[in-house]
């Protein structure tokens, strides 16, 4: 069902944790809040989760207002940072567990989950106590019983963090071909922003109490509309100038024209490292310089350069990789760096 | 033969030896001053060379009642004290700093005052011209005074305004383990507050309701000054038939024998409680 959140503003004593938030989640759409801890985003989840009652402003699911509904009448399934799996009751007792509040008859209470179990590959751990389970396994049982009674909207609260790194890209995965197939509308708190980027229809990002942008991660990754959505996603090298008379001067690296750039002023100007072109592929760039190469990590598929022109701060590089390529350039070595309009995405200053 | 699982288990075990050192001193003086004068008590039970006095103790109608008055006095206190103490825990996990604060300061505050100062006080409230009696008739609630004192029911106060505490805190502790997502859970997936108190609080707590029952009970079991005060000679327990054994019969082989038969019983009631609360436990981390 359509998630719709208007106006909602959340202080505890002097301190303002939501100051205004409106965001809509489309049915079948996942949609994620992505934003530093601090942000607001655990506040805004307990808000629509119905566990925290906001000052101002309204949670409408599908054409309910649901403010001010206890979170056992608003039909959401919800997966803790920790699981919170009832750790006295089997892997089946704990998804049953959302079924017997419903008052559902008990044949169709086994036949669902059964289903369910089917659904997150686990049907031989059913007999099972949480404990006895390894973290993913619990995971997908949290995630089992969030979506067995079928909710409305479904909440992740960073239900990945306590993963490995392996284990929680294979989840990510998995959790997206579900969320995909069920159309089940969804909402995704996290503070890792590759995850964001890897499992979102859309993201918001969250700073301080308000949404500073929502957009596809195309749209949040390539054009970001704060200095700070450009710095929180990805790698960046913002790099100041100042514009006059239609050219924006980069100390260091010449003039550049924009389209996007302002008449006069300061100028910020996100340059992502593998937008960076360097060496041959530098000469034809409108802005070049001269750099000495700090260091060269080695990253199996790209080499990441750390960059230090004559002017200016350190800078990014990423250069794909393929096995047959000599690699690019040494450290302490001197490269040519550049890169031309296109490149570039100027920053809006808010 | 030296197996690598051998010297595996050295250093483990040389720890455990350390650790044995630091409980040495506590484990000597029970030793020396529990340990040893209980045995010697039991010992006199058959100091004759036969078993009359414990098969007295055992069998003689009179003492076999006053010890089942003395089990359904301690089992009473227990659950009044764990229908007291439950509600209260709960209030304690929910509570802000201060109610904590509060709370545990009036919990603690009377084991600052002795077990007889507090006896002698509950006498002073609760006795014919005592302060409870008269504030009724005061206010024109009563004729005559209540009888509030030398009964059962001012045992039962006595014992368990003593025995409280005991029950609150394995209860507290319980609850704080839990993780509060958990009722969090309960409700966001359907739950009432009663269901998710009911069906994942409750049964995550019985450990520590186990441990509070089988602390209070014991505790009540053998209770001496209180029931002998607040109880005015009407009320017997098991401990008050031992205590005039020694003073008054100065029969210490009946009363040492009285003593093995309440020891043997304690031991019984806290190995029951103990299963039980168990295998609640088993169920929880």
């Amino acid at each position: 069902m359509r998630l719709s959140v208007t106006g909602i503003v959340k202080r505890f004593g002097a301190v303002t944790a939501l100051a205004g938030i409106d965001l809509t989640v489309e049915e079948g759409e996942f949609l994620t809040i992505l934003g530093p801890s601090g942000s607001g985003k655990t506040t805004l989840l307990k808000a629509v989760a119905g566990f925290e009652v906001p000052d101002e402003g309204q949670v409408h699911l599908g054409d309910q207002d649901v403010t001010l509904s206890a979170a056992r009448h608003r039909n959401v399934g919800m997966v803790f940072q920790n699981y919170a799996l009832f750790p006295h009751m089997t892997v089946a007792e704990n998804i049953a567990f959302p079924l017997e509040m419903r008052r559902v008859s008990k044949p169709e209470i086994t036949k669902r989950v059964g289903e369910t179990l089917a659904l997150v590959e686990l049907e031989t751990y059913g007999a099972r106590l949480p404990r006895q389970l390894s973290g993913g396994q619990q995971q997908r049982v949290a995630l089992a019983r969030a979506i067995v009674f079928g909710p409305a909207l479904l909440l992740l609260d960073e239900p990945f963090g306590a993963l490995d790194r392996k284990l929680r890209e294979s989840l990510q995965l998995e959790v997206r071909r579900l969320q995909r197939r069920l159309r089940l509308t969804t909402l995704f708190i996290t503070h890792d922003q590759e995850e964001a980027l890897i499992m979102s229809d859309r993201i918001a990002v969250m700073d301080q109490g308000r949404i500073q942008q929502i957009g596809t991660p195309a749209d949040v990754y390539d054009k970001p509309v704060s200095r700070f959505v450009a710095d929180f996603i990805g790698e960046s090298n913002l790099i100041e100038g100042t514009a006059a008379n239609g050219q924006v001067v980069l100390p260091g690296f010449g003039t550049l024209a924009h389209p996007d750039a302002p008449a006069s002023g300061p100028v910020t100007l996100l340059l992502r490292p593998e937008a960076m072109r360097v060496g041959a592929e530098a000469r034809a760039a409108h802005c070049q310089a001269q750099c000495t190469v700090l260091e060269a990590i080695f990253l199996g598929l790209s080499i990441k350069l750390r960059l230090r022109p004559e002017q200016g701060p350190d800078l990014l590089a990423r250069l794909p990789l393929r096995p047959s390529d000599p690699p690019p350039a040494a450290e302490g070595s001197s490269v040519l760096v550049g890169f031309s309009p296109e490149d570039v995405h100027v920053v809006p200053r808010g | 033969m030296s197996s690598p699982a051998a010297e595996r288990e050295g250093p483990a075990r040389k720890r455990e030896r350390h650790l044995l050192l630091l409980g040495l001193p506590a484990i000597l003086l029970l030793l020396g001053l529990f340990a040893w004068p209980v045995l010697r008590l039991l010992a006199m039970s058959v100091q004759d060379g036969t078993l009359t006095q414990l098969e007295r103790a055992a069998t003689d109608e009179l003492y076999v009642a006053v010890l089942f008055d003395s089990l359904q006095i301690a089992g009473l206190v227990m659950v009044i004290c764990l229908l007291l103490a439950y509600p209260v825990a709960l209030w304690l996990t929910r509570a802000g700093p201060l109610g904590v604060a509060l709370g545990m300061f009036a919990l603690l505050l009377p084991f600052w005052t002795s077990v007889l100062v507090r006896t002698y006080a509950w006498m002073v409230l609760l006795g014919r011209n005592g302060v409870v009696n008269r504030a009724l008739r005061d206010w024109g609630l009563i004729e005559q005074p209540l009888p509030l004192l030398h009964n059962l029911g001012g045992v039962l106060i006595g014992m368990v305004h003593v025995l409280l505490p005991y029950m609150v805190f394995p209860i507290y502790a319980a609850l704080l383990r839990i993780d509060p997502d958990l009722s969090r859970a309960a409700e966001g997936l359907g739950a009432s507050r009663w269901s998710a108190f009911r069906r994942v609080v409750l049964p995550l707590s019985l450990a520590g309701v186990g441990a509070g029952c089988a602390l209070v009970f014991v505790l009540a079991l053998g209770f001496f000054i209180t029931p002998a005060l607040l109880g005015g000679g009407r009320v017997v327990m098991i401990s008050m038939l031992i205590e005039q054994q020694v003073r008054e019969l100065l029969d210490w082989p009946f009363a040492a024998a009285l003593s093995a038969v309440l020891l043997t019983v304690t031991l019984a009631v806290y190995a029951v409680i103990n299963r039980v609360s168990r295998s609640a436990r088993l169920a929880t981390p």
